[in-house]
């Protein structure tokens, strides 16, 4: 075995001074970000009210009421939980259809290589950013002023914040795409609307189905809460177990909406396999 | 020019244009039927959800007036005429809003500590027991489906009502989602550095530590600082269900009518919310370069 040659440490410590002695405001960076997160952890713990003896009894609390929970049991009310998540269901899939079909248009908007101007697209930005910034709860809660109670305003509570979103993402995919196809097109005299037909849709729309699909899938999640502001759905039967404390309802309602995603995910992981392909599927 | 391109003679023609008929022909039917489908499914789903149209096109005009509403201050006028009675509660609202940043802030560090402590047992190429990766997996996954503010129900109940509440609501499902992309981020990870510390006789825990972490801190960060900001807007709503922040001011704004009052709140927190996501994009490019703002 041949000896290494030793190193010669005075050498190298001239040749590289950075790495031996790196200047002190590099070498406290890091220590000093994590006290300084550390200490804003510590001030949201007083602040916010956590103290010992709240979170033991809390968890002590907690702990029973897993105890209750268990075995999940719908009680005489398994049919209204099964109308119910259908009800949610349809608030997912008809208020994720409506932002898809309104956000198309206003996407291209927002897209630079449709609207190359920034006094239309800026504004057009900017309120699909306030879109979403708005919660969809918000939203909910809205809705139920303008059409009462029920799950119709959650379909447009669902519908209007994934505006917002779909806005975005869309009119990211449309900036994406390539631009030969719409000079093609363009080449052989075809109009803007041409352009926007023949040349960019077939390249955006598998990608904006997928898309579609995921949120689809968030929305079953999205649908099941705001049922809790009144919006209908299976949130409506769970907020309304919680605050009766009757617990084996409570966690079958879990289990079905559990069961509910797991399916959802499924069929649109399929679904989304069968129209962009393996390698798209995130 | 037009001359240039050159037109086949007419059987040859006929051939070409029947083979294309034919391939589209085919694929035409299947959107048709899918699309038939998905109609079905949608007038399914327009029934299950009650949707009744004339109740729409008769109170639409509410919706926007309800805008008109929000935006018009008790003495008639518009909102940005007077700024200073349209944020009265400005100095209440402002701490609420500190509050609900603060709830996400600590939510999110719990979240991110323990979806670090569980992401290694998670991913495939790292976990020491396949049974322990199940059990992990299995725990991260309800963490994340269950909605935060159905946990925050619960919370409420067991902790009483109040910020804390919802800062455990967040924290749980932080853990699921950050659990499961940090884990992602693990699997990705090359594995030639743990094979060279392994060599060396070092346990599974100097393994994770000396051979995995450098290459997966920063991606780590990455997700958490977007954790943060999904959570301040998940936090401005917790006050909904009594578990602290903002969104208690709202609702009841909302419940009882005052109008110039929601659009204040609304205004506030769409303004932080925009602060906060222009911050951590900031901080993002900042700490990883441009390539890792996704």
């Amino acid at each position: 075995m041949s000896q290494l040659p030793k190193p010669d440490s005075e050498q190298l410590r001239a040749k590289y001074p950075d790495v031996f002695d790196r200047p002190a405001s590099s070498r406290l960076a890091m220590p000093a970000m994590m006290i300084g997160a550390f200490a804003i952890f510590i001030f949201g713990l007083v602040d916010l009210e956590f103290s010992p003896a709240k979170l033991i009894s809390g968890l002590s609390q907690l702990g029973w009421i897993t105890l209750m929970m268990i075995p999940p049991d719908p009680g005489s009310s398994l049919p209204l939980y099964l109308t119910a998540l259908g009800e949610t269901l349809s608030i997912a899939l008809l208020g994720t259809t409506i932002a898809a079909v309104l956000a198309l248009p206003v996407s291209l908007l927002a897209a630079r290589n449709i609207v190359p101007s920034g006094f239309l697209r800026f504004p057009v930005r900017r309120l699909l950013d306030s879109i979403r910034g708005v919660d969809t709860l918000i939203w909910a809660l809205v809705w139920i002023n303008v059409v009462g109670l029920g799950p119709f305003a959650g379909v447009l509570a669902i519908a209007v914040s994934d505006f917002g979103a779909f806005g975005k993402l869309f009119s990211e995919a449309i900036e994406a795409a390539d631009k030969k196809q719409v000079e093609g097109i363009r080449a052989s005299g075809g109009n803007a609307l041409h352009e926007i037909r023949f040349g960019l849709m077939p390249q955006v729309l598998p990608v904006i189905a997928g898309q579609v699909l995921y949120f689809i899938e968030s929305n079953t999640r999205s649908a099941t809460i705001i049922g809790i502001v009144g919006a209908g759905g299976i949130g409506l039967q769970l907020a309304e177990q919680i605050r009766v404390l009757e617990w084996q309802k409570v966690s079958f309602l879990i289990l079905m909406i559990l069961v509910a995603v797991a399916a959802i995910d499924w069929i649109s992981g399929k679904l989304r396999f069968a129209i962009i392909g393996k390698r798209a599927v995130v | 020019m037009a001359s240039a391109v050159s037109i086949l003679p007419g059987p040859q023609l006929a051939a070409l244009n029947d083979a294309y008929r034919k391939a589209v022909a085919s694929k035409r039917l299947r959107m048709t039927l899918a699309t038939a489908v998905f109609s079905a499914c949608l007038i399914i789903a327009a029934i299950g959800a009650e949707v009744n149209l004339r109740t729409f096109f008769t109170h639409f005009g509410n919706f926007l007036s309800y805008f008109d509403r929000i935006f018009t201050l008790e003495d008639g006028t518009r909102v940005w005429t007077n700024i200073g009675e349209w944020f009265w509660g400005w100095r209440k609202w402002l701490w609420m809003l500190g509050e609900t940043i603060l709830i996400s802030y600590v939510g999110t560090l719990i979240g991110a500590v323990l979806a670090f402590v569980l992401n290694f047992f998670a991913a495939e190429n790292t976990s020491p027991v396949p049974w322990l990766r199940f059990v992990i997996r299995r725990l991260l996954e309800f963490a994340r489906t269950v909605p935060g503010i159905v946990f925050a129900l619960i919370f409420v109940i067991a902790f009483g009502l109040g910020p804390t509440a919802g800062v455990l609501a967040i924290a749980i499902h932080s853990t699921g989602a950050l659990g499961k992309l940090f884990s992602e981020i693990v699997e990705n990870a090359d594995m030639k550095p743990v094979e060279g510390v392994r060599s060396t006789g070092a346990s599974w825990l100097s393994c994770m530590r000396f051979a995995v972490l450098p290459q997966v801190a920063a991606g780590y960060a990455s997700y958490a600082l977007l954790r943060f900001e999904i959570n301040v807007r998940e936090a401005s709503v917790m006050g909904f269900v009594g578990a602290g922040g903002i969104g208690q001011e709202l609702v009841v704004a909302i419940r009882k009518f005052y109008y110039s009052d929601v659009s204040a709140i609304l205004v506030s927190i769409i303004a932080t919310v925009f602060i906060i996501d222009i911050g951590t994009g900031w901080m993002r490019s900042r700490l990883f370069g441009r390539e890792a703002r996704t």
